[in-house]
């Protein structure tokens, strides 16, 4: 049991060693991304064959599903780093939040809008205002009410924390989506995927949703690290660290000493 | 599987919806990798541009800045 390496995890709140562990990460997340979204796509469109039922049309299920997870996913991360950022004033924990909305907007936004294209011909209409179509929405609104709080207020600090009330508040609308085709009567199809039966589709169908699922979560880990580290960058300009990362300057020749106020800023907003 | 390209852009009559669908995706995820991808050189070129400007008026400057 002595032998398991030890990760220092809390290292890489620092926002140096965060800066250098983006800068290692993002290529392998982007590149595992686009081979899975390849493999995905290849699969859901050569090798699943078409639905008994809706034909073709139920192709666009590979990226409807994983990008109404992937929607509620981030909401939750969101939330976690901003109950992190509420409670323990952790800087870092509001920049991932931050950087995560964005994605999770982006992911909400497209599964109504591949719902709505896949509604039409399957339910004949494009919208309804169902229990799971209504929540989701919701789900996209909260997102874009985040940004929203973050980006208004003229104090960083202040927009930060009310942004992260709102993501903690708003985290009940997630099991509300996710149970929404259980508790309610809706138009919209029971769950394809659940952690207790066996998937009830073909096997290709399932590899392919799969394959597409993994990709959209690369493609998020990708996408939301960058940003946090661009954020970090951003937030703290002229801090000390910034430039020895960035510009590769050393203490001696900047004049800056190691132990200068910069270099906390992200970590603590308490002063 | 297909008969084709036009028989796999047809998908059998559900081709505006599938596609709708991929290329929204393809359009959403493009802009979101470019849009940061340029935030991030602008972030780049504020930080050398700042580190210049510090340096200069700074006391302690003798090895030519940044970039």
């Amino acid at each position: 049991m002595s032998a398991r390496p030890r990760i220092r995890w809390f290292r890489f709140s620092s926002p140096p060693a965060f800066h250098a562990l983006v800068d290692r990460l993002v290529p392998w997340l982007w590149g595992g991304a686009a081979l899975l979204a390849v493999a995905g796509l290849y699969v859901g469109f050569f090798v699943a064959p078409p639905d008994y039922q809706q034909g073709n049309s139920y192709r666009i299920m590979f990226l409807h599903v994983p990008t109404a997870w992937m929607g509620m996913f981030l909401y939750l991360l969101m939330a976690i780093y901003a109950i992190i950022h509420l409670a323990w004033r952790v800087r870092l924990a509001d920049v991932m939040a931050r950087s995560l909305a964005p994605t999770g907007a982006l992911m909400t936004a497209l599964a109504l809008w591949t719902g709505s294209l896949w509604g039409a011909p399957t339910w004949g209409t494009y919208w309804v205002w169902d229990a799971r179509l209504t929540s989701s929405l919701i789900l996209l609104f909260l997102f874009l009410g985040y940004l929203a709080l973050h980006a208004a207020a003229t104090d960083r600090e202040k927009g930060g924390r009310a942004a992260s009330l709102l993501a903690i508040v708003g985290v009940v609308n997630v099991p509300i989506i996710y149970f929404s085709v259980k508790w309610w009567n809706t138009l919209h199809q029971g769950m394809s995927v659940t952690a207790t039966d066996a998937p009830s589709m073909a096997p290709s169908m399932f590899a392919a949703l799969l394959l597409m699922t993994l990709a959209c979560w690369l493609y998020a880990a990708a996408i939301g690290l960058r940003r946090a580290q661009v954020e970090a960058l951003e937030r703290s300009a002229d801090a000390g660290w910034v430039r020895r990362v960035m510009l590769g300057e050393t203490d001696a020749g900047t004049g800056q000493h190691d132990g200068d106020p910069g270099s906390a800023v992200l970590e603590r907003g308490r002063h | 599987m297909w008969d084709g390209i036009g028989d796999f852009l047809a998908m059998g009559g559900h081709g505006p919806w599938v596609w709708g669908s991929y290329g929204a995706a393809l359009v959403l995820f493009l802009a979101e990798v470019l849009l940061l991808a340029r935030r991030r050189q602008r972030v780049y070129r504020m930080i050398r541009r700042r580190a210049r400007a510090a340096g200069m008026s700074g006391p302690s400057m003798n090895e030519g800045g940044g970039a």
